[in-house]
């Protein structure tokens, strides 16, 4: 996927502006917190699995090539097949001669972040093969050629009208005039739609939501069961993952699951939690006949032991979005690239470079709550911050922010200078804003207050308050 | 594996130790740190996993997330059990089960058409047996074999689960040890399946819908003698 990152500003304020979308995301909004709430209330060593949890993956990636190479000999000893692959060509050319030589008309895909990432169904487009993904939030977003706004909920910024138009659209096979008002109606047509592909797919396609050294298991969790359908009918399954995925063994998966869908939609655990350790044994009834694992890198080695190793540590379960200030108000298109939100602003910079991604880690307001919600405690706010440093000093974002920056670095460096531009410039705000107590317009601030008034300052900084109240007090 | 496959392996696997800031490990170090996959332990265990009455736990758990249960005395209440939840759900007394020894000696209602084998296209109702219940979430476990192939897990529109009580454990990391005990360290089967109530799906304006892909109804059946 071609990124638009580099708009960010233009998408962001289209986003604003695009009625539908706002409805969508007025919807989405909060529903998810307050689920996530509601179960961690109900367990009470939430905090102490996110230490857990947390530990699990830094001793995870302190030994990353041991414990990479101990699944990979465990899937080759279950009968299946590892592929390591540097980057995202690497990885698409890998599917598609396995697609070949199983010589592949329809594969059904099970969502996949990692799919979205190596732009997966594009490639199996142009290779002649027909890709449908599973997942019904997948599947109506690649009816409408767009990219998922989410990564757990794909199509969250889309209305069931818009739904129920992709599926006249695309379902031209039943009556015109069939009903598709109501969520179930569109449900129970894509679900007998999809039911023929799962059974004639000649390759299956899944993420992974970890990989266990011990094993050689992958792990994958659904509610729709789409994943499993994907990955136990067809003849081949190909199981695309990240190396930081893997864990050490099945018990430090169970205490991630404890994490991962009480932060992503607030469930206890989700409903399908599938451990597959390699392909169709001698006299199993059902199952793949072969079973590959991609292992990518795509920028991720070069991450670790740097400043965003931590980053590492994500498990993608989307609380960072469901938090955000700006996500809420934007929606994830507008981050322009795969991943959107907090830690998308990190990740996509860190795969795809800096250049014509500085925007994102700008997107913030650094509030802190993607932090605080994190379940593996990534410090998302320091490393936007750094974020903003590396691009500042590589000479990145537009004259004038640069210019203004550097004037307010000189004046901050110096307290004197900024005790006394401060004391002035707040002097004379406050002066001319004490009629109305605001300010409708402003010379120089018009980004500000064309959108939103800007309270006049009472008269004195911060500064000079404070250090009256510590004379006063001692 | 080609030589260019073999190529971006240690590409990858170099890059790794670069950054880790060594060079490939030696046999002493890789045995120490996979000691920990050749010694699994526990991490923290929350309370949860720990209450006293486990089964009542796991009811009250699992029709949480919309399973429904019934408890029966032992195996021979079964089959009428399970026509009577086929019935009470509209769905024709047609049954695909696994292929289970317990299951096969007992006397199925004439009127109740009972097959085994994996699940097919048109199967509307599943029987399995569980290996354990976790208590902690409400949670079934499944394993795959040749006598219990997956696809009776996903298929059918519903799917009816067998749990003998004395299978209920309380937490996760119960489940991993018994299944240790009963295949031997570090055997997995194809596919372990944990179930928490039927499928679902909420992604059109986050309606929650239940019977996305996977059944519309999970009705466990816990046995107190087995």
């Amino acid at each position: 996927m071609q990124s638009k990152a580099h708009t960010f500003t233009a998408n962001a304020r289209a986003a604003l502006a695009d009625e539908p979308l706002q409805a969508a995301l007025a919807r989405f909004q909060g529903g998810f917190p307050v689920k996530r709430r509601a179960a961690i209330d109900r367990l009470p060593e939430f905090d102490a699995l996110r230490d857990a949890g947390k530990a699990i993956k830094d001793a995870t990636l302190a030994n990353l090539d041991i414990y990479l190479e101990q699944f990979e000999a465990k899937v080759i000893a279950a009968g299946g097949h590892v592929h390591w692959c540097e980057d995202a060509d690497a990885a698409r050319q890998t599917v598609i001669d396995l697609c070949r030589e199983a010589g592949a008309k329809t594969i059904t895909k099970a969502k996949s972040m990692i799919g979205e990432e190596i732009a997966i169904n594009e490639a199996l487009a142009a290779a002649g093969f027909t890709p449908i993904e599973t997942d019904l939030g997948e599947y109506i977003i690649q009816l409408r050629d767009e990219a998922p706004s989410h990564i757990i909920v794909p199509a969250v910024h889309l209305s069931k009208e818009q739904v129920a138009e992709s599926f006249r659209a695309h379902h031209r096979d039943l009556p015109a005039e069939r009903p598709l008002s109501e969520p179930r109606a569109m449900l129970d047509e894509a679900r007998a739609i999809l039911r023929q592909a799962f059974l004639t797919a000649d390759v299956g396609i899944t993420g992974a939501n970890m990989l266990i050294a011990e094993t050689g298991s992958t792990v994958l969790v659904t509610n729709e069961g789409n994943a499993d359908l994907t990955q136990t009918l067809p003849r081949m399954q190909i199981v695309i993952a990240s190396i930081e995925k893997v864990v050490p063994t099945l018990e430090d998966a169970a205490t991630v699951l404890r994490l991962l869908a009480r932060s992503a939609t607030g469930q206890e655990l989700s409903v399908y939690t599938t451990f597959t350790t390699g392909p169709k044994r001698g006299d199993d009834l059902d199952g793949p006949a072969a079973f590959h694992v991609i292992l990518l890198d795509n920028g991720r080695s070069r991450m670790l032991g740097g400043p965003f190793a931590e980053m590492l540590r994500c498990i993608r379960c989307g609380a960072c979005l469901n938090h955000c200030p700006v996500y809420s108000a934007v929606g994830g298109h507008a981050y322009g690239w795969v991943y959107p939100g907090p830690m998308g602003s990190v990740l996509t910079p860190n795969l795809i470079g800096l250049a014509g991604t500085s925007d994102l880690p700008n997107a913030s307001t650094l509030c802190g709550r993607c932090e605080e919600v994190c379940p593996m405690r990534i410090p998302l706010p320091r490393m936007l911050r750094q974020l903003r440093r590396d691009a500042f000093a590589s000479g990145g974002g537009p004259k004038p922010m640069r210019a203004g920056l550097a004037a307010w670095a000189f004046v901050a460096g110096r307290p004197w200078l900024y005790r006394l531009a401060t004391g002035v410039g707040v002097r004379i705000l406050g002066l001319l804003g004490r009629r109305h107590g605001r300010f409708r317009r402003l010379p120089g601030a018009s980004g500000w207050t064309a959108v939103r008034d800007l309270p006049a300052p009472a008269g004195r900084t911060f500064q000079a308050l404070w250090t009256e109240r510590n004379g006063a007090r001692r | 594996m080609t030589a260019a496959a073999d190529a971006a392996r240690a590409a990858m696997l170099a890059r790794i130790q670069g950054a880790l800031g060594r060079s490939a490990p030696s046999e002493e170090q890789r045995r120490r740190v996979l000691q920990r996959c050749v010694a699994p332990s526990a991490n923290l265990i929350p309370a949860r996993g720990r209450e006293n009455d486990r089964i009542a736990q796991f009811i009250a758990e699992a029709e949480r997330v919309n399973a429904t249960t019934g408890r029966l005395a032992g195996w021979s209440a079964v089959p009428a059990a399970v026509a009577e939840t086929l019935s009470a759900a509209g769905l024709p007394p047609r049954l695909r089960m696994v292929d289970d020894a317990r299951l096969a000696s007992l006397a199925w209602p004439a009127d109740l058409a009972v097959a085994t084998g994996k699940a097919v296209d048109g199967d509307r109702a599943s029987l399995a047996v569980a290996f354990a219940g976790i208590a902690e979430t409400g949670t079934v476990m499944l394993l795959s074999s040749p006598s219990s192939p997956a696809t009776l897990n996903f298929l059918p529109e519903m799917h009816i689960v067998i749990l003998p009580e004395q299978a209920i454990v309380g937490a996760y990391e119960d489940a991993w040890a018994n299944l240790r005990t009963a295949l031997g360290a570090g055997v997995m089967p194809r596919v372990v399946n944990w179930i928490t109530g039927p499928s679902r799906t909420a992604d059109i304006e986050q309606t929650l819908l239940l019977g996305a892909h996977g059944p519309r109804l999970l009705h466990i059946l816990l046995l107190a003698e087995a």
